[in-house]
């Protein structure tokens, strides 16, 4: 065997090495609106070259952050270091931060060219180098053939790239993105999706963008950050938030669950738990994270995809179920079986459709198995 | 397309009748020969020549201008300022009672803030003249600046300002570069709006004139004490035909601007 740490590609994870210095660093910032608390005590890092999401149902604080990290607000409470300095009392127009609005903000009266040259122009940069660094973002957002066209000449998907390429071309050690694609349709901001990472990859700028889209925070970010009433509730890469979240409101938040509450009791030596949850129904078999005590209550997380469904008793599996398919949610790639339990209580099973249509295995009113093994799920305590 | 009824026909004409038979009749007397305005002794432009030679008349005019452009111009920025502040100051102590305040002279009888303002130039010892009537009107005609520039303020996405300060504008840049452009139509009409009020103040101008300063609607109004003459008619129309070029060509300009702003968007769909 060969030296493991060799072997794998170096993994861009700042967040944990102990000697990295975070490019951002929050500490124990709270913004009050009246009485109303926005932000409540919050701490966090963020890495330079991140491209950090803040995710949240609105109300919960995040574009009230990123207003924050751009100067338009100011904290009640905290410090806010930025490379080291503390930025809280440095007006908008001093931070090495730019934006881009959700509106996209374009100035009305200016051309497209005009609107990206606009940031430079008030750097004193010599207007020869503006002239090269103007044509240099339209070609990095493919507007070459627009730079004198007015913003209301151009599509909406047009007017988000002038956006971005003007919050770009002051080159900023942060840009900030505020629902940078809520106006794009689906399609539209899939593919701008990865353009925004192939961009923040060769400029290799810190992007922090606020969403409430989880699919596009999953899609886009290195780290996002959930958050809920103001406050941090799990800050991870997409794949641990999705895989292992630190409580059923993450869990929840992001993705299809299941979620069955239950009582825990110890059931192996190898730190596996059963969680009682309903009379007549099995314990569900769970592998904690952290050894729990009897009698805690805890929820149990299931992901849809990692129930399997299927019409014969399955043998020696840890967690089996039986019931009756209530709905079929049709996507085309995927289906979703609603199976209702003796009990009444409804699990969410997914499968692939990779057979045609007309040899589905499952319809209405049949009677299924459901099964997981017991380490498909997380026990979740909070 | 509706029908044609008789009452709609005669709603049409006895309304417009209402509102321009006086004028019309003005018009056609500034033409008549005769001396006495209300006997028509045939066609003659003798009364405008005649106009053009009475120097208390001209100068006049040329006060009413000079006051007009002066006031209008300093209620413009005074007004423009107030509402930015009210629209975009954040909720200061006493705003409500501030934007109450600037909208107060809107609903004051004319008498009152005349009378007020000639206490107030008295008290402090200032020489009625011309710049005490641009004083005068640059008060009263500020506050409807201010209702006209605020309210296309308030339609306005504060973020386009927010984004000017972002790009590294200082907050007086961001008003010069990029509100005072986008609002500049409002603050146009809003000067528009203050000039024809100064033109045609008489309430407060007469309180806060001298000797030396006889404004237009001032002089009209005492020659016709002594008796209407055709002079008058032939001023007043002027004065008209000024007003009525004012508005088309006002109208025209913006119907233009609509159409180019249609047809380039037009242009960008195809495109």
């Amino acid at each position: 065997m060969s030296d493991p740490v060799s072997a794998t590609p170096p993994v861009f994870a700042p967040w944990d090495d102990p000697s990295e210095t975070p490019l951002i660093h929050f500490q124990n910032v709270t913004k009050r609106f009246g009485d109303f608390t926005a932000i409540d005590d919050l701490t966090i890092d963020i890495y330079e070259k991140e491209f950090f999401a803040l995710l949240g149902p609105s109300g919960c604080g995040k574009t009230t952050l990123m207003r924050m990290l751009a100067g338009f607000e100011t904290p009640s409470e905290g410090v806010i270091n930025l490379a080291g300095k503390n930025i809280v009392s440095v007006p908008p127009n001093k931070r090495p931060v730019n934006m881009m609005f959700q509106s996209y903000a374009l100035f009305p009266h200016l051309t497209v060219a005009q609107n990206i040259a606009f940031g430079l122009e008030r750097s004193k940069m010599p207007k020869d180098k503006v002239g090269a660094r103007v044509d240099e973002m339209l070609k990095l957002v493919q507007l070459e053939k627009f730079g004198g066209r007015k913003p209301h000449q151009i599509s909406g998907g047009q007017r988000q790239r002038v956006a971005l390429a003007r919050s770009l071309a002051k080159a900023p050690k942060l840009l900030l993105l505020d629902e940078p694609l809520g106006a794009l349709d689906k399609k539209l901001r899939t593919e701008t999706q990865f353009e925004l990472m192939e961009i923040q990859e060769s400029t290799g700028t810190t992007f922090v963008i606020v969403t409430h889209d989880q699919e596009e925070a999953m899609t886009v970010a290195s780290r996002i950050a959930v958050m809920d009433h103001g406050r941090m509730v799990q800050v991870d890469t997409p794949d641990r938030i999705y895989e292992t979240p630190n409580s059923a409101y993450v869990a929840d938040f992001i993705g299809d669950v299941n979620l069955i509450e239950g009582n825990a009791a110890s059931h192996h030596k190898d730190g596996k738990i059963e969680i009682h949850w309903r009379e007549g129904e099995p314990p569900v078999v769970g592998t904690p994270m952290v050894p729990i005590e009897d009698g805690t209550r805890c929820t149990f997380a299931i992901r849809p995809e990692k129930v399997h469904i299927s019409k014969e008793h399955p043998e020696g599996k840890a967690n089996i179920l039986h019931g009756k398919i209530l709905d079929i949610a049709y996507l085309g790639n995927i289906s979703t079986y609603h199976v209702e339990l003796p009990n009444g209580h409804v699990v969410k099973a997914q499968r692939s459709n990779s057979l045609r249509i007309e040899r589905r295995k499952f319809t209405w009113e049949d009677e299924v198995w459901l099964w997981w093994t017991d380490t498909a799920g997380v026990v979740l305590t909070a | 397309m509706r029908k044609f009824t008789w009452f709609n026909a005669v709603s049409l004409t006895l309304g417009f009748a209402f509102l321009y038979i006086p004028m019309l009749i003005l018009i056609i007397f500034s033409f008549n020969s005769s001396k006495l305005v209300t006997v028509w002794a045939g066609f003659s432009t003798k009364w405008y020549v005649e106009l053009l030679q009475n120097e208390a008349f001209l100068d006049a005019a040329w006060v009413t201008i000079k006051v007009a452009v002066a006031s209008s111009t300093a209620a413009t920025v005074l007004g423009t300022m107030a509402a930015y502040v009210l629209v975009r100051g954040g909720r200061f102590a006493g705003r409500t009672l501030f934007s109450g305040m600037i909208y107060a002279p809107l609903v004051m009888p004319e008498v009152i803030t005349g009378l007020s303002l000639l206490l107030l130039f008295i008290a402090i010892g200032l020489d009625r003249g011309v710049f005490t009537i641009v004083l005068a009107h640059t008060t009263f005609s500020m506050c409807y600046v201010s209702v006209v520039v605020s309210s296309r303020l308030v339609s306005f996405d504060r973020s386009v300002e927010e984004a000017a300060l972002d790009l590294g504008c200082t907050p007086f840049e961001a008003f010069r570069l990029v509100t005072l452009p986008i609002i500049f139509p409002a603050v146009i009409s809003g000067w528009l709006l203050a000039f024809t009020l100064s033109l045609d103040d008489l309430v407060i101008a007469s309180f806060t004139a001298g000797p030396s300063s006889t404004t237009l609607p001032i002089k009209i109004f005492s020659s016709v004490r002594l008796g209407v003459s055709p002079e008058i008619n032939a001023l007043s129309t002027i004065m008209i035909a000024i007003v009525a070029i004012g508005v088309i060509a006002a109208s025209l300009v913006s119907k233009q601007a609509i159409a180019r702003r249609n047809r380039e968007k037009k242009e960008a769909i195809q495109a």
